[in-house]
């Protein structure tokens, strides 16, 4: 895929640096920068097309090497303006790169050679606040005064926090039976939070739906009218990837499947990476990762379909409980486009992931997290991923989100205050 | 069987701008052919070469995804509320 460019902006009172035009990724219609998600002649999602054509290889590295210790290092690859890091945001990004090999021994990957991508250093503690960052530009550029979303949780906790930085109002929308550390942590910003009585699904076609209603006027809803901005937040995990193992590609990544705009976005990044030159083209795999309770993407990848067939979610995975997911079949195309695959584990074994990552490297995963380690290691067991090739396992959010997922996990043992109570109780 | 279809914004310039509008079928098939007639155009931005849903369209009768239910075949009851909504929402 080559990266994709036009001459010049078809709309000069917007700034959002190289963005130039919003186009298709089913047919290739192309429209102004605006609030548009969709495609006015097939409903393909809209995409940022750029203008890069601009850019020195070498200065431009030395740019993003010289850069903020956050994402706006990459300010000149995403919609945002040249000065967006003097405005007020949360900043996210440049989270740690853990070479990750306690872990990398148990699940029979070669020591160096396992690497595990922390998000939950965000400021709310996933990779959301990357995404919701470029939303917040686009709804600052197009005028909007309530930031807005659907929820599996993370999101809502980033939108509430970056609307209240920037000094907007926020309302955003969740499914009513969260995880009540996911609620508190989106309540505790200020803004609106409103429990829907249904699944994501509902919740997210609730919003659709608000977008063409005069309620919903004027509210940039991050991941719905603003969303073809906000995805491109996710490419900037590529980026800090790449940067961080000395601008080399890595050979395998293991990414968490919702919508699916995460990997997909992924991808994007590390292909605008190899068309700028930044770092040499090499093959590389992507793999998807989902809950078995939720499970259309890996479902549809292991039967063959190039279609994928929603679901009723039922996982404790709940920010990956997506049983439509938009960005579905180009997961299905990038993970055998790159000789990849979707693969997908049990609660059970999500649950075991968890507590295993924590107890290797001492990265506490939220459910999201434990999904991608639990199928790393079936994928490696399974042969379909290389032990001896450098992999990239992604964690998207902290485990203090979901508690409940390792309830089971509590004190060793109750004792008195007494040298003798200890040797009693064997420690 | 009368319906009350939901319009995206992106299909209302084929109603006048309107954001619901009546049609008639006792199937979904049937109400995209009526609304076809009387808002011509509209048929082909919700179907695709071979007469299906395209996949980033989804629409619901009532509060039921067609895609879990018979697709174009689902049964539209008279008083039925059709919602057409772009699929890349969401994630």
């Amino acid at each position: 895929m080559a990266v994709q460019t036009v001459a010049s902006s078809t709309d000069s009172t917007v700034d959002l640096g190289p963005a130039a035009a919003l186009s298709c990724r089913e047919c290739g219609h192309r429209v102004p920068l605006g609030p548009f998600f969709a495609c006015e002649e097939c409903f393909g999602p809209l995409e940022i097309a750029y203008d890069f054509s601009a850019y020195d290889t070498e200065e431009l590295r030395r740019r993003i090497e010289a850069g903020p210790a956050s994402i706006w290092r990459y300010a000149p690859l995403l919609p945002v303006p040249a000065d967006v890091a003097g405005k007020p945001n949360l900043n996210p990004g440049w989270t740690r790169l853990v070479q990750a090999d306690r872990l990398a021994r148990e699940l029979g990957v070669d020591a160096g050679k396992l690497f595990v991508k922390d998000d939950s250093g965000n400021p709310t503690h996933s990779f959301k606040d990357r995404v919701v960052a470029q939303a917040l530009e686009a709804a600052r550029a197009f005028g909007f005064t309530t930031l807005s979303c659907s929820s599996t949780g993370n999101l809502a906790g980033a939108v509430g926090a970056a609307a209240a930085r920037a000094g907007l109002r926020s309302c955003v929308f969740i499914p009513h039976d969260l995880e009540q550390g996911k609620v508190v942590m989106a309540a505790v910003y200020g803004g609106e939070l409103v429990g829907i009585e249904g699944n994501y699904d509902d919740v997210n076609r609730f919003c659709s739906e608000l977008i063409g209603d005069p309620a919903g006027e004027g509210w940039g809803f991050v991941n719905v009218n603003l969303r073809p901005y906000y995805a491109e937040g996710s490419k900037t995990l590529a980026y800090e990837i790449c940067e961080q193992l000395g601008w080399e590609l890595p050979d395998q990544i293991v990414v968490p499947v919702a919508s699916g705009s995460q990997l997909t976005k992924v991808d994007k990044g590390l292909q605008e990476l190899i068309g700028l030159g930044l770092v040499e083209d090499k093959p590389y795999k992507i793999f998807g990762a989902q809950a078995e309770g939720c499970s259309p993407v890996s479902t549809a990848f292991k039967a063959g379909h190039d279609v994928v067939r929603p679901q009723k979610p039922d996982t404790i995975a709940k920010s990956l409980a997506i049983g439509n997911p938009a960005d579905g079949p180009y997961v299905l195309d990038i993970a055998r486009r790159t000789g990849g695959a979707v693969e997908d584990v049990t609660d059970e074994q999500v649950v075991d992931a968890i507590k295993l990552l924590a107890r290797t490297e001492g990265i506490f995963a939220e459910t999201a997290g434990g999904v991608t380690v639990g199928v790393t290691r079936k994928l490696v067991e399974a042969g379909a991923l290389d032990p001896a090739k450098t992999t990239v396992v992604l964690n998207t959010g902290d485990g203090l989100k979901t508690l409940d997922a390792v309830a089971g996990t509590g004190l060793t043992a109750t004792i008195r205050p007494t040298l003798d109570s200890f040797r009693e109780a064997g420690l | 069987m009368s319906v009350t279809v939901r319009i995206p914004t992106i299909l209302r310039t084929y109603t006048g701008g309107r954001a619901e509008v009546s049609a008639e079928g006792a199937t979904l098939g049937e109400v995209i052919s009526d609304l076809e007639k009387n808002h011509t155009g509209i048929a082909a931005r919700v179907l695709d070469d071979q007469g299906k849903l395209r996949r980033f369209v989804n629409v619901y009768v009532n509060d039921d995804d067609v895609r879990f239910e018979q697709g174009l075949e689902t049964v539209t009851p008279d008083g039925a509320g059709v919602s057409i909504i772009p699929a890349v929402a969401g994630g």
